[in-house]
């Protein structure tokens, strides 16, 4: 799936909103992320998972072709780490969820 | 450090758009979760200027308790992988962006 077909299937399950307000929310939730990791923050949506940066010394690297030695800088990576539910769901591929225990209503 | 939440994001829809705040926080929740649901039946996610969301598939293998040494097998799993654009690694670094016909988490 891609960010355009997001729209429009956002767009068609939602017929009371302009196509321009859908392309503006998804768009939004992606800049405002993008936005937050650029200030070095972290971003935490419960049960989908984490957006943080992470800091990469500099090092040595090497040309693959030559095999010359060039140093590489100090910078930032962005990191994704899935929630503890999203990541049971992509485990599972869809399937039910096995009903691990049982939860007694009193 | 300060962290971005459901509520900021939210926030940010409400004032963008001008929804209520009520929808505004329904519509992000259901962002989410079609991507969640893409994801779980292992179709990848690209976002343009942002990042690819993909499954990778992981076969079994012998691992070890760490603190008994003794050793257990990791059965095949699916693992969720992200992998930044450049549009997004430059934001990150505060360099100048790369323009053109960058496409999520294409690259190299």
């Amino acid at each position: 799936m891609t960010k355009s077909e997001l729209i429009a299937e956002l767009a068609a399950a939602n017929p009371h909103l302009l196509g321009r307000d859908v392309e503006i929310i998804v768009g939004t939730i992606f800049d405002e992320i993008t936005a937050a990791l650029a200030r070095g923050e972290r971003v935490e949506l419960r049960g989908f998972g984490a957006f943080t940066v992470k800091k990469r010394d500099a090092r040595t690297g090497r040309n693959p072709r030559t095999g010359e030695a060039v140093p590489v800088d100090e910078k930032a990576v962005p990191f994704f780490k899935a929630g503890k539910e999203l990541r049971e769901r992509v485990n599972r591929g869809g399937k039910p969820a096995r009903p691990v225990r049982e939860r007694v209503v009193a | 450090m300060n962290t971005v939440t459901r509520a900021h994001l939210a926030e940010r829809i409400y004032t963008q758009v001008g929804l209520s705040r009520n929808e505004s926080a329904d519509l992000l929740e259901t962002v989410l979760d079609r991507l969640a649901r893409s994801l779980e039946s292992g179709e990848s996610v690209k976002i343009s200027g942002f990042g690819t969301f993909s499954v990778r598939q992981k076969g079994r293998r012998i691992g070890r308790n760490p603190k008994t040494g003794i050793e257990v097998p990791i059965l095949p799993r699916r693992v969720l992988v992200f992998r930044p654009s450049q549009v997004l690694k430059a934001h990150v670094n505060g360099t100048a962006v790369p323009t053109g016909d960058e496409f999520a988490g294409d690259e190299e």
